[in-house]
């Protein structure tokens, strides 16, 4: 009896491509930095969720977090735009086709300072687009200068003792609109993972806030956005876990531990609670929760909000069902008729 | 005073044998108001009116940046010739503002008349005017208006009176006044009372003794009045636009306000969704990231502003052009540096705009002239900004953009949408790929693909930072230089495609013209005073757009002196020029400024190539 060797076949998802299907380029960011790690999540996430590649759209503007898209599906289209102004471009790329699914990367720097602007409004606006904060509380490619993000009394690496107070993303964001809110850690491979796949069956703007150590700038002691700091200081808002559409939804027998939340694709989100009285839906209390946290020294990660029923931006403008971008003449430029009507009415 | 209550304190101008002696068809007109205080309608009443009688006008709207009590000024020039730029000279005031009244009548030309409120009792100011009293505030009270909007119909007693006064047909001001007020038929009737009130007021009170009179003529038949902005937004309508985004801004706004009413009524579909999306920004900055986001991603993309925006888009410009994005911006111009004066007219942006943005950087400008081709290049600005793949800007000014003009009416465009070179996931297919900057047919112009275009191939990486062919990351000299050197080429390609300048005269002449955008009404006019005051014949090259074609080069090559007309300090087109032409021609140019705010005008154009002509 003759045995032939099987090589195993590899792993596919729904839509019959492999991981490998879903790689970047190689990273130029240092060893060890978070921002690969995110990278691989990303990676996985949109691999694991059946994603065509080609129907991605991934942002950025400028900075060591904007870098990052180069390292993640190269078989998307990447648009690495000018500092801070990504959520502007994002917005209008959206416009132009809203079928494609939208995946913005940004950091601190680039979002908490120069681009507050764009951020605040395009979180108002509830665009429908995935933006993560790549967070280490520095500005990486200029080597080493406190960002917005940096806690009050943290300290750089040369001994400067930011004297600041944070802006804190997350709360801003679900003040300002989001629709699906949260923070994680990239070093929180499961949370991570859990999250990013519910927010790509999200419709509506996800703003997610991970920390992502510098390891070149900002891993050191004195440092609150260090691997240390936040192994030490990290507190889950809650377990999270994910069920996709296509997959069999689980019965969850304990009800009064566990909130399912139905995504736009149908998916859901389960977020097993550690706070007793802790509501999602409630904006109030996610607030209140990210600053009690916050003034305890803890950073407080999980899903912190969620609206599934807010239109997103695009249904708000009432737009056509195809993109704009390849509506055709016949749609879009009016007849000989109407030109006649309006020269009537200005003789 | 007389018992007409007509005070006429000036010598009419009388002919030969004693009577007034008309001037038909040839004047112009001042309306000064107080902003806010509804005016608008009735001097549009009576620009329209006097148009309906086939008789050429043009207006000028001065106004201050407030929202209401500052002085304005509504001119509107009457030409039998069809002279439409702005003359300095008033010859009919109708003062309705106090504050300025003494002022205007001061500055008015000798022999002009004054319509006044009769409280001001301006009679005694100069000696050399024509008077007509009226009691407007009675008048307007006698129609029956509520306090509210008696203020309103109080220019439509202006109306009435002028109507009387200058021979304009009432039947004219009547249906004028109805198509105006179209959907509001009380509106349309507690006007029509005030025009009467003052008509009947001035037929029984007021004798003509002024020599101005309008009289029929042919001249306006078929032709349409608009103003540029809203033929700006026609043009971007049949376009095709879909992705508009903007920050208001005077003197823009206008552009995207009434393409939302254009865009509202003409371009939703039958299940009542907009094939379109038109989003006010947070600021400048947004509304041209937007325009490169919606145009990276294939849609056609626009957005409007003025100078102080242009400031802020200065760094997505510079991307745009460098990642080669298509989009339009219009910058309807005013006066800078800063914040300058913000309702006024200027052709000041141009320098700016040729390398807007940091580094080496051009950019291709449209310059329409009339409000046709506010229109026209309304859509060839889309054609164009795909075809080139880069933001291709509209330079209009407040003067085209906010007054009214008359055109001949537009002509639909025949010539199809242009996407320019965009690859389908089939053509991916057939051709095995592409590089994305990559020049394949030697005008420098690369292919691109849209996002969601299905294929692996079909994918790349924008960024406005250093790439290769491939769109990869590189810091190579000679990556860089090989990109850097098919963009300037890429600029030469665009020298071929603008629209061509449109030559006047004979070509034959030795002094030319050079204009471009609103100088050119005034061009137009000055011309025909340097030949019959100075025996001066000109060749006129109006330009168009930048790059500058080869007819420009042409043009200055076969003239001794050729003058550059524009409205700005630093003569902005002059030096654009003289970096274009071959640097013996340079010295053929001169320049000639104007760069006060106002619109500029014939006198100050004749007189000063007179001067350096040496001319009488």
């Amino acid at each position: 009896m003759s045995t032939t060797p099987v090589t195993p076949r590899p792993k596919t998802n729904r839509i019959g491509l492999q991981v490998l299907d879903y790689r970047g380029g190689k990273t130029t960011l240092c060893a060890g930095c978070g921002h690969n790690v995110i990278s691989e999540r990303i990676t996985e996430a949109f691999f694991e969720m059946g994603i065509q590649p080609e129907r991605v759209m991934k942002m950025s503007g400028i900075g060591c977090s904007s870098k990052s898209p180069a390292y993640f599906m190269s078989r998307s289209f990447s648009f690495n735009s000018v500092h801070g102004r990504m959520p502007s471009v994002a917005t209008g790329a959206l416009l132009a086709n809203k079928t494609m699914k939208s995946i913005g990367i940004s950091g601190d720097g680039d979002t908490a300072s120069i681009g507050m602007g764009q951020f605040v409004h395009l979180l108002r606006r509830n665009v429908p687009m995935i933006y993560i904060i790549e967070d280490n509380g520095v500005y990486g490619l200029t080597k080493g200068q406190f960002s917005a993000t940096a806690d009050i009394g943290s300290k750089l690496k040369t001994g400067v003792v930011n004297d600041l107070p944070a802006i804190d993303t997350c709360a801003l964001a679900i003040q300002m609109g989001a629709t699906f809110v949260g923070r994680s850690f990239s070093g929180d491979k499961k949370q991570l993972s859990a999250i990013l796949k519910a927010a790509i069956a999200h419709q509506g703007t996800v703003m997610l806030d991970v920390i992502s150590p510098c390891v070149t700038f900002n891993d050191h002691e004195g440092s609150t956005k260090s691997y240390k700091y936040m192994q030490e200081h990290e507190e889950s808002v809650g377990e999270i876990g994910f069920v996709p559409h296509f997959e069999e939804i689980e019965v969850e027998y304990d009800p009064n531990t566990t909130v399912n939340v139905q995504l736009h694709d149908g998916s859901s989100l389960r977020l097993r609670k550690l706070h007793e009285d802790y509501d999602p839906t409630d904006k109030i209390h996610a607030t209140k929760m990210l600053m009690e946290t916050h003034a305890k020294g803890e950073v407080l990660t999980g899903v912190f909000y969620i609206d599934t029923q807010k239109p997103d931006f695009t249904s708000l403008l009432n737009m056509v069902d195809e993109p704009l971008a390849t509506l055709p003449q016949e749609r879009t430029r009016p007849s000989r008729e109407v030109l006649a009507e309006i020269m009537e009415a200005h003789s | 005073m007389t018992s007409s209550g007509l005070v006429v304190q000036g010598q009419p101008i009388s002919d030969p044998d004693g009577g007034v002696k008309q001037i038909v068809n040839d004047f112009s007109i001042q309306i000064a108001t107080v902003n806010g205080s509804g005016s608008q309608s009735a001097n549009n009443v009576l620009l329209r009116s006097i148009f309906r009688m086939g008789v050429p006008v043009s207006s000028k709207n001065l106004f201050p940046s407030n929202i209401a009590g500052l002085p304005t000024w509504y001119t509107i020039r009457v030409s039998r010739y069809g002279w439409v730029a702005r003359k300095a000279d008033i010859d009919v005031l109708i003062a309705m503002n106090p504050e300025t009244a003494r002022e205007d009548v001061l500055s008015l030309a000798p022999g002009a008349a004054v319509i006044y409120d009769e409280p001001f009792k301006l009679n005694e100011i100069r000696s050399d005017l024509t008077y007509y009293p009226v009691p407007f505030d009675r008048l307007a009270a006698a129609t029956g208006a509520d306090a509210k909007v008696r203020k309103l119909v109080k220019n439509m007693v202006y109306v009435g009176v002028a109507a009387h006064l200058l021979s304009i047909d009432m039947e004219w001001v009547e249906k004028t006044v109805r198509k105006q007020f179209a959907k509001k038929v009380k509106a349309a009737e507690l006007n029509l009372n005030a025009v009467h009130a003052g008509f009947d007021y001035a037929v029984s009170t007021l004798t003509k003794q002024d020599p101005y009179v309008i009289e029929h003529m042919n001249a306006t038949d078929g032709k349409v009045i608009i103003d540029g902005n809203a033929a700006a937004a026609m043009g971007a309508m049949f376009a095709g636009v879909t992705v508009v985004t903007w920050y208001p801004i005077t003197p823009s706004s206008s552009v995207v306000e009434q393409l939302i009413d254009f865009m509202k009524k003409y371009r939703i579909e039958q299940d009542g969704k907009s094939n379109f999306a038109i989003v006010q920004a947070e600021d400048e900055l947004a509304a041209i990231g937007m325009v490169l986001g919606a145009g990276w991603a294939g849609a056609r993309s626009m957005t409007a502003t003025s100078g102080p925006g242009i400031s802020l888009m200065a760094e997505f410009a510079g991307y745009g052009y460098y990642a080669e994005i298509p989009g339009v911006i219009f910058d309807i111009q005013r006066t800078g540096p800063s914040t300058g004066l913000p309702t006024r007219t200027s052709q000041a942006d141009l320098t700016f705009i040729a390398g807007l943005s940091h580094g080496d950087t051009k950019h291709v400008m449209l310059i329409p002239g009339t409000v046709k081709e506010c229109f026209e290049f309304g859509i060839e600005a889309f054609d164009l900004a795909e075809q080139l793949q880069t933001p291709i800007f509209v330079l209009s000014d407040l003067d085209l953009g906010m007054n009214s003009w008359m055109s001949e009416p537009f002509d639909y465009p025949e010539k199809p949408i242009t996407r320019g070179k965009v690859l389908s996931a089939q053509q991916l297919e057939e051709v095995g790929g592409f590089a994305r900057y990559k020049d394949v047919d030697g005008d420098a112009i690369p292919y691109r693909t849209l996002p969601g275009t299905d294929h692996p191939a079909a994918s790349y990486f924008t960024r406005g930072s250093g790439h290769n062919e491939k769109a990869l990351y590189t810091e190579r000299p000679d990556d860089y230089e090989n990109n850097m050197l098919r963009l300037a080429r890429k600029f030469e390609t665009a020298r071929t495609l603008v629209p061509k300048p449109i030559l006047e005269g004979t070509g034959r002449q030795r002094v030319g013209i050079i204009a471009f955008g609103t100088s050119h009404w005034a061009v137009l006019e000055s011309r025909d005073q340097l030949e019959r005051e100075s025996q001066l014949p000109t060749d006129y090259l109006r330009i168009r757009a930048y790059p500058f074609t080869s007819e420009i080069h042409d043009f200055v090559a076969t003239h001794e002196r050729v003058y550059v007309v524009e409205q700005n300090r630093d003569s902005q087109m002059f030096n654009l020029l003289k970096i274009d032409l071959d640097p013996t021609q340079v010295t053929k140019l001169h320049s000639v400024r104007h760069f006060n705010g106002l619109p500029i005008d014939a006198r100050t154009v004749t007189d000063a190539i007179a001067a350096q002509e040496g001319a009488e």
